[in-house]
């Protein structure tokens, strides 16, 4: 296929402990480490696969957010995409509204294959993917393991909840990655100082013509209800005596 | 007063347990109507089942050929037929839901309310984010239909012994051949489910090896217990993908929730905070599982396990 057009989205770093502001109207990220969704990472990495084992001649990562997020697809630059492209908007958008942005790049760009994480870990939504195929009326491969491409069809394995699934898609489809799938690549300095010569399109969300899907009103951030720390027993004796004292064996 | 239509998870012989958590979450909202939708090659075993669940109006079929296995691409458009006067359209969390009701989402032009954890009243609900870090409280606009997903582990099961009538659609939607199922691979267990178990026994990677899991396996036998696992554990190939339980694995609320040579990262303990009771077994008596357990035991697993399979 000519094209892969992979998402990458900034999010907040996978290391970093979440705190929800006092006021309940977020979560923190003053000064907060910024990273590539980790799945997104596997997406973009199993594309340049694809690319490298000659089934692509083009990697294409796209972002959809605040213009910061140029720094992500430089990252996506430095491991081997080929361009980027930056839709910018004040903050992220939801997940219809990003399809909806994604399809306009699709149609632009024509890829043969979309790759996407199966989920970002800030909304843990797990949704652009599937609308994005909806939107194309075309195959999803979501919570991707394998996929192997064959000409105009891919097989893609899936981790499902009884264990894996296996389907045939037409191309071109959207699919969605587990963190499975693959080990994302190490940067090499020599490659972000190539990165910054790769081109880099911006484009303003408001400029595509994507109409806003109707949207939530989130009105409360709160931290979740903490558990209590029990007690420690000293040895197996007085774990089973704990455990028949509250019935459970 | 709102008209909420479930769509049932099943294998195509019976219905999954998450259903009857789903309608759990459904009946939390003032509504005048649940019915559960089954889409089926042949769909009367698993419509039986679904009108016996206590709080269903009505069960509704949709047979063909096509629906003999769930492929978002081939139901979506079929859920999209029947979701005329419906204010609210729900599935469960599990990964045939989240692969399935985005897609309807999208077809339907709304955005989706994914793992609703609370019903704060028809369109206000509280949801997960960041690995459970924090809990939003979202409002869902009031003029669109509710598309969304509920996050099964925080419902029980509603009760059955109901007897709902059931009725067959006939419905207009052109399928799209591109997706084709080819197999499944599901661990063949005996085991209780690890998303429906009274109790779990759990395994990290400190368990060292795909040979040294027969310890756990034989302490959850003894119990009667599902087999869970970390990401970790998963990762360094000691067991299968499915019993990965956290943020990107399942999400669980057993009675009885065993923790071994876990360390307890946020992203493991999101999958388990709905548990009943929580003991962690770790050799690090700093180990972050303790601040969330119930009964906490430091040493050596490789002695405790053993010994504690033993006493019981």
């Amino acid at each position: 296929m000519d094209k892969i057009l992979v998402g990458l989205k900034r999010v907040v770093d996978y290391n970093v402990r979440v705190r929800v502001k006092s006021d309940g109207t977020g979560v923190e990220t003053d000064g907060v480490k910024m990273s590539i969704n980790p799945f997104d990472e596997n997406a973009l990495e199993e594309a340049l696969r694809i690319k490298e084992n000659g089934g692509a001649s083009e990697v294409i990562v796209v972002s959809i957010g605040p213009s910061e997020a140029q720094q992500q697809l430089r990252t996506g630059l430095a491991m081997g995409a080929d361009r980027a492209i930056m839709i910018t908007a004040e903050e992220a958008p939801d997940s219809l509204t990003c399809a909806r942005a994604l399809l306009s790049i699709v149609e632009r760009e024509q890829p043969g294959l979309v790759i996407l994480g199966k989920q970002a870990i800030d909304d843990d939504n797990s949704q652009t993917g599937q609308m994005l195929a909806a939107l194309w009326g075309r195959p999803q491969a979501t919570f991707a393991s394998e996929l192997a491409i064959d000409g105009d069809t891919a097989t893609v394995t899936r981790e499902v909840d009884i264990g894996m699934e296996t389907i045939e898609i037409d191309l071109p489809a959207v699919v969605t990655v587990d963190l499975r799938i693959n080990e994302p690549r190490y940067v090499k300095l020599p490659d972000i100082m190539k990165a910054k010569k790769k081109p880099l399109d911006e484009l303003a969300l408001a400029d595509l013509g994507v109409e806003q899907a109707p949207a939530f009103a989130h009105t409360n951030f709160a931290p979740p209800a903490e558990r209590e720390r029990g007690i420690m027993v000293d040895d197996v004796a007085g774990l089973v005596a704990a455990l028949k004292d509250k019935g459970l064996v | 007063m709102s008209r909420i239509l479930i769509i049932a998870e099943h294998d195509g012989a019976a219905l999954s347990p998450s259903v009857a958590k789903t309608v759990a979450c459904a009946a939390q909202i003032d509504a005048a109507q649940i019915d559960v939708l089954v889409l089926a090659a042949s769909a009367a075993d698993v419509a039986a089942e679904a009108a016996s669940l206590d709080g269903v109006n009505r069960v509704l079929t949709i047979e063909n050929a096509a629906n003999e296995k769930p492929l978002a691409a081939v139901l979506a458009p079929q859920i999209v037929a029947a979701t005329e006067g419906y204010s609210h359209v729900f599935g469960p969390s599990t990964t045939f839901g989240r692969d399935l009701m985005p897609r309807v989402a999208a077809l339907l032009g709304v955005n989706q309310v994914s793992d609703i954890m609370s019903v704060e009243g028809s369109h206000t609900f509280k949801r997960p984010i960041y690995a459970g870090n924090a809990v939003v409280t979202l409002d869902a606009p009031a003029e669109h239909v509710v598309v969304a997903t509920v996050r099964t582990a925080s419902y029980k099961a509603v009760a059955g012994g109901s007897s709902a009538p059931v009725e067959s659609l006939a419905i207009e939607a052109e399928l799209p051949s591109h997706t084709r199922y080819v197999s499944t691979q599901a661990g063949a267990s005996d085991r209780p489910d690890l998303q429906t178990a009274a109790a779990v026994v759990s395994a990290g990677r400190a368990i060292g090896s795909e040979e040294n899991f027969d310890l756990i396996f034989a302490l959850a036998d003894k119990m009667g217990a599902a087999v869970g696992a970390s990401r970790a554990a998963v990762d360094a190939g000691y067991c299968p993908n499915e019993m990965q339980v956290g943020q990107t694995g399942k999400i669980i609320a057993p009675d009885l929730y065993i923790a071994i040579g876990i360390s307890g990262a946020i992203q493991h303990l999101t999958g388990i905070k709905d548990a009943g009771t929580i003991v962690a077994i770790n050799k690090d008596e700093e180990a972050p599982i303790f601040e969330v357990a119930d009964i906490g035991l430091a040493g050596d697993l490789f002695q405790i396990v053993p010994e504690l399979t033993n006493a019981l």
